[in-house]
């Protein structure tokens, strides 16, 4: 972070003040919507760019923090904002008994065995009526932050998207961030080295499902409606994936511009022809296999010669 | 090349059996390293070898049998407790981590608390022993030569600041000056108080380093004795030597 104080700052700038600029509140739906992607695309980063552990299951920590936010709403007192907190705390569990059961399993088979997982929790909240309303879903009741502005909103969503960006960022420098990747080049070298695999393994997917519970959570505050096809589609999965992989798998920077591009061309387009996100998606999925094999950053890197990797020391 | 070894075992494997699935390969394999010692494992291709080395740090599980290191039981514990234990393993092939510069793969050799308080100087000690590796400290490891990479792996191997090393061919596919050079560092790592384990297809170089050596035929030991006895074995120089 030391390194680019000058475009930090002006990055930081222009994202406080967005909301001010743009006033539209369409467009700072679009923002918010960009940033909610941003923080889904870095969480899921951590555990399938990072550690290699290609996860398509991802929709269920996403649902559980969703499903948090709504039953908090709809069965207690309590503010369905306290899910930003309490989403991720419900989702450790599951995350554990996931990784307890998929870390047996490589490559595609753990792949699998995710996509499984979340198909599992979809089919239990679809069933589970008394709890989470079945088909019918959750109507959350305004609260709190429901005026009629956006800009609570933004903030809220700015902050998720920040902390999560930064807390790759830092895991990136540090040991944690190296024995990920050592465990996605190699993982029974890692193993023999030392890495204790699948403890650093079950990290990566604990804090992982975390931010994107909490990001769930923040989904059901913003749209206050939340049932299975919205929160836990396999769809949603397949989404944050190509967003990390747009991006450029393992990179920092990565899941923030495949958001960005991904997000912004999709409701640029979704106006002109409703429905053609899927259309828009595989369209630059091609392009990127194409173009930029290692996603926009290792494009970017290649073009501009930026972001080559130095000697970087591991800190402790 | 007698040395005056202390006569304490390090390392005993005894009866161990493993297998892939139905496939047994190894039928009972015992052998003990001396501290202080090069202990050399050799055999033809397919013997068992990488997999006694692979039971060793347990990637591979033992299904039978018992390994001791340092007066402890470590055929029940996971690798990383192993590697805890002052075991370091240099696999066959290299296998660094290719998109990760030399010193990132260095870095992450040092895995014990241990190792990573003292890995200035462990830094400084393998830079004296490989140069090279200094002036390719910010190269992806996968963009190395293969002397380079075999370098940077053994390096790795020290920078957990191990009390057995254990080397899986650490000769294969090297110029013979380089594998010259290669087992004149490996002798130098055991003179700074390190044991060895090593795995060699070039018999005649690691039977005229090791103090003790194993010959390992269809996964059981069948034959042992010092390194240089081995050398004028009849059996071995028919079946290793060629003579
Ligand atoms: N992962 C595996 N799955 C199944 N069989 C294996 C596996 N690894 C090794 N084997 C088999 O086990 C036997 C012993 O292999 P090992 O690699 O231990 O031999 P080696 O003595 O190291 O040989 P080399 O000198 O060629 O390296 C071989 O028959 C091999 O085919
Ligand atoms: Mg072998």
């Amino acid at each position: 972070m030391k390194k680019s104080p000058l475009y930090l700052s002006i990055l930081s700038v222009f994202l406080i003040a967005a909301p001010f600029i743009l006033t539209a509140r369409y467009t700072q739906h679009v923002l918010i919507v960009v940033l909610l992607y941003v923080a889904l695309g870095s969480a899921w980063n951590i555990l399938g760019g990072f550690a290699g552990q290609l996860s398509l299951g991802h929709a269920a920590f996403f649902g559980i923090g969703a499903y948090t936010a709504a039953i908090i709403a709809s069965k207690t007192a309590f503010s369905p904002w306290w899910a930003l907190i309490a989403g991720p705390a419900a989702v450790l569990p599951v995350a554990l008994l996931v990784g307890w059961i998929c870390f047996r399993l490589r490559g595609p088979y753990f792949t699998l065995a995710t996509i499984a997982v979340g198909e599992v929790v979809r089919l239990i909240a679809l069933n589970w009526t008394t709890l989470t309303g079945g088909a019918v879903g959750v109507v959350i009741r305004p609260s709190l932050l429901s005026g009629t502005s956006k800009l609570p909103y933004y903030y809220v969503v700015l902050v998720i998207a920040v902390v999560t960006v930064t807390l790759c960022h830092l895991m990136s420098r540090r040991k944690l961030g190296y024995y990920l990747m050592a465990i996605r080049e190699d993982e029974e070298t890692a193993e023999s080295i030392g890495i204790d695999t699948t403890s650093y393994k079950l990290r990566a997917l604990a804090l992982s499902a975390a931010l994107t519970a909490m990001a769930g959570a923040f989904y059901a505050n913003y749209f206050l409606f939340v049932d299975t096809t919205t929160v836990l589609p396999l769809a949603l999965s397949v989404e944050i994936v190509l967003i990390a992989i747009i991006g450029g798998l393992g990179t920092v920077a990565g899941p923030v511009l495949g958001a960005v591009l991904l997000k912004l061309s999709s409701e640029i387009f979704r106006n002109e022809f409703a429905q053609a996100n899927l259309l828009i998606y595989g369209a630059l999925l091609v392009l990127v296999i194409l173009f930029m094999p290692d996603g926009l950053m290792g494009g970017f890197r290649r073009l501009f010669g930026v972001g080559a990797r130095k000697s970087q020391r591991v800190s402790a | 090349m007698e040395i005056d070894l202390a006569d304490k075992t390090l390392l005993t494997l005894e009866n161990v059996t493993a297998r892939y699935g139905d496939v047994q390969v190894l039928w009972g394999v015992t052998f003990a390293v001396r501290e202080g010692e090069i202990a050399t494992l050799v055999g033809a291709n397919g013997a068992g070898k990488t997999t006694t080395l692979k039971t060793i740090s347990g990637v591979v599980r033992a299904t039978d049998g018992q390994i001791v290191f340092d007066g402890g039981h470590i055929d029940h514990l996971p690798p990383h407790q192993i590697a805890a234990r002052g075991i370091a393993h240099v696999p066959e092939g290299r296998r660094l981590f290719p998109l990760m510069s030399v010193r990132e793969n260095l870095e992450i050799g040092a895995i014990s608390s241990e190792a990573r308080r003292l890995r200035t100087g462990s830094f400084a000690r393998v830079f004296a022993l490989f140069p090279k590796l200094k002036e390719r400290e910010s190269q992806m490891a996968g963009t190395l030569s293969g002397g380079e990479q075999q370098m940077v792996a053994i390096a790795r191997g020290l920078m957990a600041r191990p009390r057995l090393l254990i080397l899986d061919e650490p000769s294969l596919g090297l110029a013979p000056i380089v594998v010259r050079e290669m087992f004149e560092i490996i002798q130098t790592i055991n003179r700074e108080g390190i044991t060895i384990l090593l795995v060699e297809q070039n018999v005649q170089q690691s039977l005229k380093l090791a103090n003790r050596a194993y010959v390992l035929e269809n996964g059981r030991i069948v034959l042992e004795g010092a390194g240089s006895d081995l050398l004028d074995d009849q059996r071995v120089r028919e079946a290793y030597l060629g003579a």
